[in-house]
């Protein structure tokens, strides 16, 4: 009840650093920085959703690109795939006629491309999204035990293997030339003319993301999966039906994946086959441990800093080998999260340097 | 008949603890189920809440067959355990831990006002985590948790466990209250001096069976039960 009452204040601290950052880029002429910034605070997303799942349903999914991806592809698929040659049936007509297919010139040539309104096509990635995991998550979480991580892991192999295998979806290449997802007057385009812009909604999305997943965690819902957390048995004895409460948590988190994905593939004009890879999932899995597994606010901060690193190059060709090397780090030193383990540390230095009669019987 | 239990079998991977088991209980009552430990008490009371498979055998509540079912569906025949050990939610608060025990309830706040009227001391303790409460605290938040939930069948696992004898006393004086408003109790306890004193029936178990059963009025001083306890050798040692 009281953590409630107390995340406005840190809200105001995000926005409150996310306007810092933008003006002070602005001021020392590093606007471009804000591009990177933005997609780092896109991928943070994933990251929150599988930290509600680490953290709170006590689950690891390793299919968290794979989710990206589907969202990502299924978005792009449906806004470049031209459908003018399907204009005369009937299922064309109809949609035509709901005003969900939209129309514009060719990139290359004056032919004229008919598709799915970016809008339309966000909410079937998302839904599609949400279904897979679903047929995924059932069967996996009726048992006790890493299933769902297994799963999760073969389900993320074959996904990548079938993207880059599949022409229609540009194989290797991935697919460009996605348009951009406008909403109002509003969109998310990676054109630098509304770099600014864009910086501030992909903040707006992540930090109603974080609003959501604490309201929900702070739910009758995040009650009963912080019970099963301490006891299953008591838990289930109060009525709490434990398989289908870890099923929602992973359909919640494979829809922000999603939905991340369908948003940067916006933002990027495009998506390719490497966002599906196992390197990418286990990243969200280092990542959720370096923010601190049941740490929403930890995870959308720790991610968005190393993601825009990683995206500015800083880790260089060792890139995949930073996050692996930040889970072990943290599973060897800190398994508890770097904040709590820094708390500890502090702690201890504290009575360290302050023998005193309370001191030593503290650090006893 | 509540509850019915008919020649269950159940158990731990090969290992038979409970061997064809017997007993019902009316609605009203107070029934026990007395033994030493090891006896197959506790496993008795996981199979009927669904927390432990049946081999063999049936479980009927409102003569209905409930074996099978998970164990969150229990709720639904109005039954509900608390389970050995009091097995809180030691790192939230008394009051979610109320909460949570009304989970399937929508009037689960009026619930909670009934269970302060019951147990005034939680009152002053909704904001207290459950792990930090005494241990007579705890069986009395334990014993709330349940009732927000409305039960007609309480299941109770050795609520005496662990507990001063001047607490035993008031949580057992707790359970006799529960029985003038309604709700039927089926108590599995150790202290069968106290849990005779207000049940009505009472079995007793021995190695996975029952091997008395009777008023409980005639069994406080039947010589079985205490070779129950003691072993089947205690009149060649003891006497």
């Amino acid at each position: 009840m009281n953590t409630t009452a107390r995340i406005w204040p840190r809200l105001a601290a995000f926005a409150a650093a996310a306007i810092v950052v933008q003006l002070s880029l602005s001021a020392v002429g590093k606007v471009y920085y804000l591009t990177q910034l933005t997609m780092a605070v896109y991928y943070s997303i994933v990251v929150m959703g599988l930290s509600l799942l680490m953290g709170y349903a006590g689950q690891v999914s390793l299919g968290q690109g794979a989710f990206f991806a589907i969202g990502g592809y299924t978005s792009a698929f449906l806004t470049t795939h031209n459908m003018a040659g399907y204009r005369g049936a009937a299922w064309f007509d109809l949609l035509d006629k709901c005003g969900v297919i939209v129309s514009r010139k060719s990139l290359y040539d004056d032919t004229l491309v008919l598709t799915l309104a970016p809008w339309l096509a966000f909410m079937v990635a998302i839904l599609l999204t949400v279904v897979i995991a679903a047929v995924i998550g059932y069967p996996s979480l009726r048992l006790r035990g890493h299933y769902l991580a297994m799963a999760t892991l073969g389900f993320g192999l074959i996904i990548h293997c079938v993207l880059i295998g599949s022409p229609a979806l540009g194989a290797a290449d991935g697919i460009t030339g996605v348009p951009r997802l406008s909403v109002g007057g509003l969109a998310v385009s990676g054109k630098s003319a509304v770099r600014v812009q864009n910086y501030y909604i992909a903040w707006a999305v992540a930090i109603a993301v974080l609003v959501l997943l604490r309201n929900l965690v702070e739910s009758r819902m995040g009650r009963a999966l912080r019970a099963i957390h301490d006891s299953e048995a008591a838990a289930s004895a109060m009525g709490v039906n434990t398989p289908k409460l870890k099923l929602e948590v992973f359909m919640v988190s494979a829809a922000l994946a999603a939905m991340a994905g369908s948003l940067l593939t916006h933002y990027n004009e495009g998506i390719g086959p490497s966002e599906s890879s196992a390197f990418k999932s286990v990243r969200y899995l280092a990542l959720v441990a370096a923010g601190g597994v049941a740490n929403l606010e930890g995870a959308l901060v720790v991610s968005t800093l190393l993601v825009f690193l990683s995206l500015r190059g800083w880790f260089g060709t060792y890139d995949n080998a930073v996050f692996g090397i930040i889970l072990i780090a943290i599973v060897a030193l800190a398994p508890q999260g770097p904040f709590r383990q820094l708390g500890l540390w502090m702690g201890r230095c504290r009575t360290l340097y302050k023998p005193g009669k309370e001191a030593r019987s503290g650090a006893s | 008949m509540l509850l019915q239990v008919r020649n269950l079998r159940c158990g731990y991977g090969s290992l038979e603890i409970v061997k064809g088991v017997s007993l019902h209980v009316d609605a009203g009552e107070i029934v026990t189920l007395l033994g030493a430990n090891g006896a197959g008490k506790t496993s008795l009371l996981r199979a009927i809440a669904g927390l432990l498979p049946i081999w063999s055998g049936d479980i009927r509540v409102n003569l209905r067959s409930v074996v099978g079912e998970p164990p969150w569906t229990r709720i639904s025949h109005a039954m509900m355990l608390v389970p050995e050990g009091r097995q809180l939610f030691g790192d939230m608060t008394v009051w979610e831990n109320l909460l949570l025990g009304g989970y399937h309830n929508l009037d689960r706040k009026r619930a909670i006002e009934d269970v302060y009227e019951r147990f005034p001391h939680l009152k002053g303790r909704l904001r207290q985590l459950a792990g930090t409460l005494s241990g007579g605290e705890q069986q009395m938040l334990a014993l709330g948790r349940a009732l927000v939930a409305r039960p007609r069948l309480l299941l109770l696992d050795e609520p005496s466990l662990g507990l001063a004898p001047l607490m035993v006393r008031e949580v057992f004086n707790c359970i006799k209250r529960l029985k003038e408003d309604g709700v039927t109790v089926f108590l599995v306890e150790q202290n069968a001096v106290a849990a005779l004193e207000i049940a009505d029936r009472a079995y007793v178990m021995e190695t996975g069976e029952i091997i008395l059963e009777g008023e409980a009025a005639d069994l406080v001083t039947n010589p079985e039960v205490r070779r129950a306890y003691l072993g089947k050798g205690y009149k060649e040692i003891w006497e």
